[in-house]
C-alpha cells in the first residue's frame, strides 16, 4: 500500500511557482504516502533532502510564503500530544499557501467513541489533499493509507516510524558535515520505544553511515543488529569517535512500570555530559528529537553548548515538511 | 434411512484401515465396512441411497477440539448454530468449545445450555469444555464432578493462563479423579504483558511490543513438571514455539502423560505476515518465526504434537477494524483448517493417515469421547475429503458469523466435500454426487 501511484496532483504542478529552478531533472516522488523511511530508496531520500534545502530560503524571506500549494488542503490529525511536529507541519503548509486544519483528539476518546476508520472516512468526505497523522498505535498511518485516496504522511505511529524526524535529522547532518556516508553516528537511549531511532536507523544506514546504538539492555530490542547497526553496552564505547551523537528522550510514558529503576539512575548512567562527550570527535554534533528532558538524557550545558544543533533540527523540520508536502502533491524538483 | 458410500479410499487409523472400501450406514450407525457391498435386494423398500466416492477419501468425522463458539454472551460474533454450521462446512462432525463465554462455562447450567443449543442446531456434535476456575479468574476450582455429569469433556481456562501453580496442580489432580483432561493455555503473563506480536526481528522493526517465545515455554515446562510430579496428564493447547515442541517431545520420551495440539496458522504463517499491521494476523499465541514453524511441522511429523485444532476465535469488525494495538486476539479457522492441514500432506510432511489421526483419532482419544472411528457400531460421523479440489478462500461465503481470517483470497488444494453426522448429510459441496 505504500507503493501507491501518484497521479492525482501531478496535473496541477505545471505553471506553479516552484521555489528552485536550479535543477533540470524531473525526478519526483512516485508514491502516494509517506509512511516510513523503510520504504524509501536512497535516491528518494536525496531528492527530499535536496528539495528541502532549496525550500529553506523561503523561511528567511520577509514575506514567508509562496503560492505553490494554493488551493490544497492539509489536515493534521494528532491523536498524541505534540507541539513541535504539529506546528512544524502547519507552518510548512502555510508557507506553501495550503489551507490547514488541525485536529487534536485523544486516543482514549477514539477508543470510546468513533473509530479511526470512521474518523478517516469523515475527513475524506471533506476532500482534503493531504492528511498528516500521529497516533500512539503502530500502523495507524497504514490503516489510513490503505483506506483513503488522499496522501497520508506519518507524523509518528507508536514506536514504529517517524519519517519526517529522520529526514530533518539527515538534512541537519548533511548540512553540518557535508555528507552522511561514512559518518559514525551514535544513537543513545530507549531504542525499543523509539520511532525516531527506527526511522533514523533505516535512513542513516541507507545513506551509508555507521550507526551505533546504546542504552540500558532492556531498552535494546531483540535482533536490532539485523537492522545494520552495532550495539554497544556502555555509553563510553558508543560515543567514542562519534561524528554525531543523537540522544533520545527517555519516554517513561511508553514504558512498563518495571522497566527502569528511576530517572536519577538513568541520568547517572546514560546522560550525555561534558565528561563523556570528550570521547567523541572534537567536531561532534549533538542532536535530540525533542522534547528534551534537561538533566536526564542530556545535561543543560551540552544541550545549550557549542556542539548542539538541536534548534537547527527544528528549523530544518519546517523545510523537510515543506519538501514532502510539495513532493507528495506532485511537485518535482 | 440407509446410506451406502461406495468406492472411496477409507482411512481409519483407529482400525489401521487404509483401503478402497464401501461403507454401509444404517440408523445413524456404521453398519458394515468392506469391499463390494451390494445395495441389497432390488425389491426391498429399504434400498440404501448410494453415493459414489471414487477418488475421494472417506475418514472418520474430523474433530476440532479447540473452538470458541461465543454463545452465550457474544452472539454477535458467533452462535452455537453458526459455529456448528461452520464446523460441518469445514469437514468437522465434532467440535469442542472453550469456556470463555459470558457467563463463563463454569457451572452446570451453562454446560447444559450449550448442549441444548447444539441439539437445536443439529449440525455437528458439540462438546463443552468447562472452566478450570470459577469465572476463569484463576482462584477457585469449578465443580469438576457436576460439570462432567452435565456433559463437559475437559477443563480449560483457555484465553487466560492458570498463573497459580498450586491451583494448576490441584486442577490436574482433581481432573485425574474423573479421568478428564486439563487443557492448558500456556502463557506467563509477566513475560507477555503488553505484547502484541512475537518478539523478534519483525517486532523490532515494526516497533510493536513483543511476546517472547519463553512466555509460552516456561509455562509448558511448568505444566509438564506438574504432570510428572503428580502422575496426572495434561494437554498443551495451541503450541506455537520450537521450545514447546522440544519440551513436549522430551517429556513424552520420559514417560510423562502429556499431549499437545497446534493450530494451522502456526505451521502456515510466520511473524512476517504482521508487516502490513493486519489485525487478522493478531492472535494469542502470536505467529512465530520461521524456525518455530519448521519445528511445529517436525513435531507433527514425529507425533510429538498429537492434534491439529483450529482455535476458531470469531471476532466482529468492531473488534478487528481498529488500530493493531486495540484489536482483539484471534482468528476463525474451522472452514480453512482442513485445507491448510492438507498442505502438510501435499508437501510430504504428513501422510494422509497421519493427518486423519491428528484431526480425528487423536482428538477423540485426548478428550475420551466415543468418536474418531469407523468401527461397525460407531456413530456414522464421516468426513469425505477431495484431496485435490482446488478452491479459493472467500470469507464472504463462510458459515461463520465472523470474517477475521488471514487466508481470504488464498488458493488452497483439497477440502471436505461431504460431512455426515449420525448418518445424515449435513454438508455437501456442488460437484459431488449425493
Amino acid at each position: 500500500m505504500t507503493q501507491g501511484l501518484i497521479t492525482r496532483a501531478r496535473i496541477c504542478a505545471g505553471g506553479r511557482s516552484t521555489p528552485a529552478r536550479r535543477v533540470e531533472d524531473t525526478m519526483s516522488l512516485s508514491r502516494k504516502d509517506m509512511l516510513g523511511i523503510r520504504d524509501l530508496s536512497r535516491e528518494e531520500i536525496v531528492l527530499i533532502l535536496d528539495t528541502a534545502e532549496s525550500f529553506k530560503e523561503i523561511s528567511d524571506r520577509t514575506i514567508k510564503k509562496v503560492p505553490t500549494l494554493r488551493g490544497k488542503t492539509v489536515i493534521t490529525l494528532f491523536f498524541e500530544a505534540s507541539t513541535r511536529t504539529r506546528t512544524s507541519f502547519e507552518i510548512a503548509a502555510k508557507r506553501l499557501s495550503a489551507d490547514t486544519i488541525n485536529i487534536s483528539a485523544s486516543a482514549s476518546s477514539v477508543v470510546k467513541g468513533e473509530t479511526l476508520i470512521d474518523t478517516a472516512r469523515n475527513l475524506e468526505s471533506m476532500h482534503p489533499d493531504i492528511i498528516v497523522i500521529r497516533h500512539s498505535a503502530a500502523g495507524a498511518a497504514h490503516i489510513l493509507a490503505g483506506l483513503l485516496e488522499q496522501s497520508i504522511i506519518n507524523a509518528g505511529d507508536g514506536a514504529h516510524e517517524h519519517p519526517t524526524q529522520a529526514l530533518l535529522d539527515m538534512l541537519t547532518i548533511r548540512e553540518k558535515k557535508g555528507k552522511i556516508e561514512g559518518l559514525r553516528v551514535a544513537i543513545v537511549g530507549d531504542i525499543a520505544h523509539s520511532r525516531v531511532a527506527r526511522s533514523n536507523i533505516y535512513g542513516l544506514t541507507k545513506m551509508g553511515a555507521q550507526v551505533v546504538v546504546c542504552g540500558p539492555a532492556m531498552m535494546i530490542p531483540r535482533d536490532i543488529e539485523r537492522m545494520g547497526v552495532t550495539v554497544r553496552r556502555t555509553m563510553n564505547d558508543a560515543i567514542r569517535d562519534a561524528d554525531v551523537v543523537m540522544m533520545l528522550r527517555m519516554q517513561l510514558e511508553r514504558q512498563q512500570e518495571n522497566l527502569f529503576p528511576s530517572l536519577r539512575e538513568y541520568a547517572q548512567q546514560f546522560s550525555l555530559n561534558r565528561d563523556n562527550i570528550k570521547r567523541a570527535k572534537d567536531d561532534v554534533i549533538v542532536m535530540h528529537p525533542g522534547p528534551i528532558n534537561r538533566g536526564v538524557e542530556i545535561t543543560p550545558e551540552i544541550a545549550d553548548g557549542p556542539h548542539s544543533v538541536i534548534l537547527e533540527q527544528v528549523t530544518n523540520g519546517v523545510a523537510v515538511r515543506m519538501a514532502l508536502l510539495y513532493l507528495l502533491s506532485g511537485g518535482s524538483k | 434411512m440407509k446410506l451406502l458410500l461406495k468406492g472411496g479410499r477409507v482411512i481409519d487409523p483407529s482400525q489401521g484401515v487404509d483401503a478402497v472400501a464401501d461403507i454401509l450406514i444404517e440408523d445413524g450407525k456404521i453398519s458394515r465396512i468392506e469391499q463390494g457391498i451390494s445395495p441389497s435386494k432390488p425389491q426391498s423398500k429399504d434400498v440404501p441411497r448410494v453415493i459414489d466416492l471414487k477418488g475421494k477419501i472417506v475418514a472418520p468425522g474430523l474433530i476440532d477440539m479447540h473452538t470458541h463458539l461465543r454463545e452465550p454472551g457474544f452472539e454477535y460474533k458467533e452462535t452455537i448454530l453458526t459455529g456448528s454450521e461452520a464446523a460441518v462446512a469445514g469437514g468437522f462432525t465434532t467440535i469442542a468449545c472453550m469456556a470463555n463465554t459470558d457467563p463463563v462455562n463454569d457451572n452446570r447450567s451453562v454446560t447444559e445450555f450449550i448442549l441444548k443449543q447444539a441439539r437445536l442446531a443439529s449440525m455437528a456434535h458439540v462438546y463443552p469444555i468447562a472452566a478450570i476456575s470459577k469465572g476463569q479468574n484463576g482462584k477457585v476450582l469449578t465443580e469438576f464432578g457436576d460439570l462432567k455429569s452435565a456433559g463437559a469433556v475437559a477443563f480449560s481456562d483457555d484465553g487466560n493462563p492458570v498463573v497459580d501453580s498450586g491451583l494448576m496442580r490441584h486442577a490436574l489432580e482433581y481432573a485425574y479423579s474423573f479421568d478428564m483432561p486439563v487443557i492448558s493455555h500456556c502463557e506467563d503473563p509477566g513475560l507477555s504483558a503488553g505484547g502484541l506480536m512475537h518478539e523478534g526481528f519483525v517486532s523490532t522493526q515494526l516497533g510493536l511490543p513483543g511476546i517472547p517465545a519463553i512466555a509460552e515455554e516456561i509455562m509448558v515446562a511448568r505444566d509438564i513438571d506438574l504432570a510428572r510430579f503428580t502422575g496426572t496428564r495434561v494437554h498443551i493447547s495451541h503450541v506455537s514455539t520450537a521450545g514447546s515442541v522440544r519440551a513436549v517431545r522430551e517429556a513424552k520420551s520420559g514417560g510423562v502423560d502429556v499431549t499437545a495440539e497446534t493450530a494451522p496458522h502456526y505451521f502456515t504463517l510466520t511473524d512476517e505476515a504482521l508487516r502490513g499491521f493486519s489485525t487478522n494476523c493478531k492472535m494469542y499465541p502470536p505467529l512465530r518465526g520461521a524456525d518455530d514453524v519448521q519445528a511445529i511441522k517436525e513435531g507433527l511429523s514425529d507425533g510429538t504434537i498429537d492434534a491439529i485444532a483450529s482455535d476458531h476465535a470469531p471476532h466482529s469488525s468492531v473488534e478487528k477494524d481498529v488500530e493493531f494495538a486495540y484489536a482483539a486476539n484471534g482468528i476463525i479457522g474451522m472452514e480453512t483448517s482442513l485445507s491448510l492441514s492438507l498442505k502438510l500432506v501435499h508437501d510430504g510432511i504428513l501422510t494422509m493417515p497421519q493427518l486423519i489421526e491428528t484431526m480425528s483419532t487423536n482428538p477423540a482419544r485426548i478428550l475420551k469421547v466415543p468418536k474418531g472411528s469407523l468401527k461397525p457400531g460407531s456413530d456414522a460421523d464421516i468426513t469425505v475429503i477431495d484431496p485435490d479440489a482446488k478452491w479459493t478462500v472467500d470469507t464472504g461465503v463462510f458459515r461463520s458469523k465472523s470474517r477475521n481470517c488471514p487466508f481470504h483470497g488464498w488458493n488452497l488444494v483439497g477440502k471436505a466435500v461431504m460431512t455426515i453426522v449420525d448418518g445424515e448429510i449435513k454438508y455437501t459441496v456442488p460437484g459431488v454426487k449425493a
